[in-house]
């Protein structure tokens, strides 16, 4: 019995609603985020801070994006790498032709890509499953094709790619990698409440709902077209922040091939892997798809050896693919379930059940 | 304008033959969905894995029919592997999950085929012409006629294998409702190896055909790209679907790009205009053409 | 049930540790490199569709550096050590890799080879606040020539818009002088992609300034299909056909020739479709394909003898000994003596010991390879003599032309110039646009060295 939930009594609705109705939730939220916010940046250096944790929390967040429509409405979306890249140039342009604050750059950025992935939602009311998946490759075909065939989306730019302008965030220059983590952190912290307080609300009812079949859904009274649209909308609002991000505080000069199909792939792989429909989920998804190929690598480099190194940089996919079907099968709801069950456990240590 | 009319028809015609490569690849998906409902999006990796190991078998001084024989015995054993380790142990999990199993499985067998053969690139020659046909008013390569028989062969094969042997009615079965294919004493692990291996199979003849194109090289993998949009538009469990959406995909991006470059000087759409034209269609027919439509219930 | 969870547990909760152990061990047991010896990092890509060229390259450039430690001790006495890191041609594996690497011994590292064009832009800005030179040599941002906007950004020898120049200038000598380039047909067959476009520009200026017609005919990615490309090729008749692609997409244009029937010989690629890797899987339709380049081919420079005898006459070699000479190779053998050549200078201005990223800048904005020590090192016909300035960070290489006949490479032409004066002023344009992107005054003069 490593802890107790019991004799919490939440007394009045507002209390029993609470987002971490838990006091033992609560704490951890909170020294998670004073690590995060405060421990990290005084410990971690520039290794860590810029080439481990900003990428992990930018893929958590368009993992985010995509576990709201994946996880929460059901589905499938293989376009969200050109989501992303919709937010990188669209929040270029806000800076470099507005010359607009930074933070309402990447709202903007959100909300251009919102209005895109609201078009490519558009057949989601009659086409399902893997066949809407499929057609939403279409997405990632057709932004990548438009964004290298005029450059006037890049500003002029002879090869299409962007140079992200220096960030000033009310006289704060966001320039070392702990500023650009700090940035990062802030808005994957503020959208992940978002996100969380979304699914809890009659929003991410009706999506789960549509998810779990979506003719009871509607036979229930949930309108399913503007449901799923939204679904779309929203996702692709996290995409697009994310990929303003991805732009802005990790990558500086980009071009078009960042965004490409595999990308899309491996933010499907975080949420899969992750957990469908589960907030955690993403992030430790995240942390699976972009961490692990990272520490296989490192741990390979040790053992590299003169006429060993070309079967070892193929034993690396070997043993990454080999590690997803193995999590499938051990866990098949994702990881954010074994955390779950962890919870259970611990709750009743040191019994069995 | 003669001269015009003949271009349109080359341009048509190869498009054609071009879709035929694209649906070898469509059928190595359909196979597998109709048996196991898997979306197997390793079969651009079992492609190669294929071509691979056959070319380095036949490299190594093989006789040709020996390497290709034991190239399919190879495909053969992998897919035993597959449905004992991978397979077996998800049966009946959300299709997202398995699907997800498939992208793990591709990671796997392209570091493998690596592994094992190396990142070379192969040259691949079948000792088919690939020069145009004589006395026709448009160039139609041998190669490709050759490659388009290869298909409609293959799916002549499997059409009959199908419905005209007790393992193809069961594999029908099977997919049909395994639930009570399985109460006729039917063995699902049985059918699933079988269909697997038989994919493998397909994935041989495309990795060969495509190898002679392209080299047999990592680059194969990456013909499943266009076989995707050709996958839906014919629908996920129809053969026939692959063949004919195959033709339709191949004959109108080629027009398509081809004419759009003449009259406007527009290109690169071929590489969004597949999906764009199956999503159209799958507008009006959610399934693809010939796909089963799925009757929600509640 | 409740067992079935509990084994779930126990397998993934052991597994996830001990991964991560793993790692911690593999970190600590990673290269040492002590306070005297000279760190290299090495981004390769061993996977994926480049393969070809990213083991090719680097491990030409590992086996130079191993041919200067066992035959003359190191450099000036240094001893050179390196690292290798997996990028897979991934742009975020790649900036991961140079985080990794960058402060390794003593100085840090003194220079990096992305070589991959995307992790290139995104090392720009990381690389001039660390002050670490990025060597871009033969890909890469075109622009980055304008030392006065790009401190610490090398495209060295020759970027894509002097190479374009130079084809023009074969393609002229071969017509028969720059009056009979008016009124040619050339096809611009560029792959739909970032790298692929970036040449369209100086086409275009040059097309006006010649008088001949360029059409440009994007090859949708990944280009495995260009069917319809060259069914429009057909009814344009082209003179000539530049093949700017990558990867496998280099290798289709052959058989597509061939099967049109139109002549290989007419078909003048960009050097990164101008190795061995890119003919071969093209068989018989390949033959007499030609191809810029930037360096020789084949094994007969005394360098490569030397390589043979003192590094996989020993078993060092760090590639399969039947690659040496290849034209991947090669250019990894030129990687490698402009890098020791740049760090050869910085030990005249700085002593004979590990260099650092700043000292590096210096030496490669001041580096001049003559012909005569071309002939010391035993490189002569290997590579151009080049000379860089703090304006200048490309060094007005000059580029060849190779012609495929089957089994090799041949070269087939002498040491082409570039229109400098062209792409000069694209550049500045260009640079000046990035410039002002980014809020960067241009230096006007250069860094007082440290």
């Amino acid at each position: 019995m490593i802890f107790r939930e019991n004799g919490q009594y939440a007394a009045t609705y507002a209390k029993d609603m609470r987002i971490f109705r838990l006091r033992e939730d609560r704490v951890a939220v909170a020294v998670l985020l004073v690590v995060a916010f405060v421990v990290v940046p005084l410990v971690a250096n520039d290794y860590w801070l810029s080439s481990i944790f900003t990428l992990f929390l930018i893929f958590s967040l368009a993992a985010l994006g995509l576990n709201l429509l994946t996880g929460y409405c059901g589905q499938l979306s293989l376009g969200h790498a050109a989501f992303m890249a919709v937010g990188a140039y669209a929040a270029f342009n806000f800076a470099v032709r507005l010359e607009t604050p930074v933070l309402f750059n990447f709202i903007g950025a959100g909300l251009v890509t919102a209005a895109a992935g609201f078009v490519f939602a558009l057949p989601s009311l009659r086409i399902k499953g893997f066949y809407l998946a499929v057609t939403t490759l279409s997405a990632q075909f057709f932004i990548e094709w438009l964004f290298v065939s005029f450059s006037w989306f890049s500003a002029g730019s002879m090869m299409g790619a962007i140079d992200t302008p220096p960030m000033r965030i009310l006289g704060w220059a966001v320039e070392t990698p702990r500023d650009k983590y700090l940035l990062t952190l802030g808005v994957v912290t503020v959208l992940a409440l978002l996100a969380k307080n979304l699914t809890r609300g009659e929003i991410g009812r009706s999506w789960m709902a549509i998810r779990d079949l979506d003719v009871a859904a509607e036979i229930m009274g949930v309108r399913l077209f503007p449901y799923k649209l939204l679904a779309f909308a929203v996702s692709s609002f996290y995409a697009g922040v994310a990929g303003a991000l991805y732009a802005f505080c990790y990558l500086g000069s980009v071009e078009v091939t960042a965004f490409e199909l595999a990308l899309s792939f491996r933010l499907l792989g975080m949420v899969i892997i992750g957990g469908l429909g589960t907030i955690m989920g993403s992030f430790l998804g995240a942390g699976f798809i972009v961490l692990l190929p990272i520490f296989i690598s490192i741990t390979v480099a040790a053992f590299a050896t003169r006429g060993l190194t070309d079967f070892l940089s193929n034993l690396e996919l070997i043993v990454f693919g080999g590690l997803i079907i193995f999590f499938l099968i051990v866990e098949p709801y994702g990881l954010a379930r074994l955390w779950h069950t962890t919870k259970e456990k611990l709750r009743l240590w040191p019994f069995p059940y | 304008m003669v001269d015009e009319f003949w271009f349109a028809m080359e341009v048509l015609i190869s498009g054609l033959l071009q879709g035929f490569m694209y649906s070898l690849v469509a059928i190595g998906f359909v196979l597998i969905i109709k048996s196991s409902g898997v979306f197997n999006f390793a079969q651009g990796s079992m492609c190669l894995f294929a071509a691979l190991g056959f070319v380095s078998f036949w490299e190594a001084g093989l006789n040709f029919w020996v390497a290709l024989g034991l190239a399919l015995v190879m495909m053969i054993v992998l897919a035993v592997v597959i449905e004992r380790v991978v397979l077996r142990p998800l049966v009946a999990r959300p299709p997202l999950i398995l699907f997800m199993a498939t992208i793990g499985l591709a990671f796997l067998l392209e570091g493998l085929a690596q592994a094992l053969w190396g990142t070379q690139p192969h040259g691949l020659e079948l000792g088919i012409p690939d020069s145009p046909l004589e006395g026709l008013p448009v160039d139609i390569s041998q190669f490709e006629l050759f490659a388009a028989a290869i298909s409609l062969l293959l799916v002549l094969a499997l059409v009959i294998f199908f419905h005209r042997t007790r393992v193809g009615r069961a594999l029908r079965a099977v997919s049909d409702d395994h639930e009570a294919a399985m109460s006729v004493g039917i063995s699902l692990q049985m059918m699933w190896g079988i269909t697997w291996a038989i994919a493998g199979g397909v994935a041989l003849v495309a990795g060969i055909m495509w190898g002679t194109r392209l080299g047999v090289q990592y680059s194969l993998t990456l013909i499943v790209l266009k076989a995707l949009a050709v996958l839906i538009l014919g629908g996920f469990n129809s053969i026939t679907g692959a063949v004919v959406a195959g033709l339709i995909i191949g004959g109108s991006e080629k027009l398509v790009e081809v004419y759009l470059n003449i009259i406007f000087g527009i290109g690169g759409v071929e590489s969004f205009f597949a999906y764009a034209l199956a999503m159209f269609v799958l507008l009006f027919r959610p399934y693809g053409l010939f796909g089963d439509e799925i009757i929600d219930r509640v | 049930m409740i067992r079935a969870l509990h084994m779930r547990l126990l397998y993934s909760l052991a597994l996830l540790p001990s991964a991560l152990l793993l790692a911690l061990a593999g970190s600590a047991v990673a290269v040492d490199v002590q306070d005297d010896e000279q760190f290299v990092p090495i981004l390769i890509y061993r996977t994926g569709p480049f393969a070809a060229g990213g083991s090719g390259i680097m491990g030409g450039f590992e086996d130079y550096m191993s041919l200067l430690n066992e035959r003359d001790g190191g450099l000036d006495g240094v001893k050179l050590v390196w690292e290798e890191c997996e990028t897979a041609y991934n742009t975020d594996r790649g900036i991961e890799c140079y985080e990794r690497l960058k402060n390794k011994g003593k100085y840090g590292a003194p220079v990096m080879h992305p070589l991959s064009t995307g992790i290139t832009y995104a090392l720009i800005e990381r690389a001039t606040r660390d002050k670490i030179p990025i060597v871009s040599l033969g890909y890469g941002r075109t622009d980055a020539t304008d030392g006065t906007v790009f401190p610490y950004i090398f495209p060295l020898i020759t970027n894509y818009w002097s190479q374009s120049t130079a084809k023009i200038r074969y393609i002229a000598s071969r017509e028969g002088g720059e009056d009979k380039l008016k009124g040619l047909k050339i096809v611009n067959l560029h792959l739909k992609h970032p790298y692929g476009i970036e040449t369209i520009p100086i086409l275009d200026v040059m097309a006006e300034k010649f008088g001949f017609e360029v059409t440009h005919l994007p090859v949708p990615w990944p280009g495995i299909d260009q069917k319809s490309l060259w069914l429009l090729i057909k009814r344009i008749k082209p003179d000539w056909v530049i093949n700017r692609n990558w990867g496998v997409s280099c290798t289709v244009p052959l058989r597509e020739a061939a099967r049109i029937g139109f002549s290989r010989e007419k078909i003048l690629g960009v050097w990164w479709c101008g190795s061995e890797e890119d003919v071969v899987p093209a068989g018989k339709a390949a033959i007499g394909y030609i191809s810029t380049n930037f360096h020789g081919v084949g094994r007969d420079f005394p360098v490569i003898q030397d390589i043979l005898e003192h590094v996989y006459g020993k078993m060092m070699g760090n590639i399969s000994s039947t690659r040496v000479g290849s034209v991947y190779y090669n250019r990894g053998i030129i990687f490698g003596i402009v890098t020791m050549e740049a760090m050869r200078l910085a030990h005249t201005k700085y002593g004979n010991r590990p260099i650092g990223g700043q000292e590096m800048q210096w030496a490669l904005e001041n580096l001049d390879i003559t012909e005569s020590r071309i002939e010391e090192i035993g490189a002569t016909g290997l590579i151009s003599p080049l000379k860089t300035s703090w304006r200048d960070h490309e060094g007005g290489g000059k580029v060849l032309i190779q012609q495929w006949n089957g089994t090799k490479w041949v070269r087939i032409s002498d040491w082409i110039e570039p229109y400098a004066d062209l792409v000069r002023d694209m550049i500045k344009k260009s640079a000046a646009k990035y410039a002002k992107d980014k809020g960067i005054t241009p230096r006007t003069k250069p860094e007082e060295g440290i």
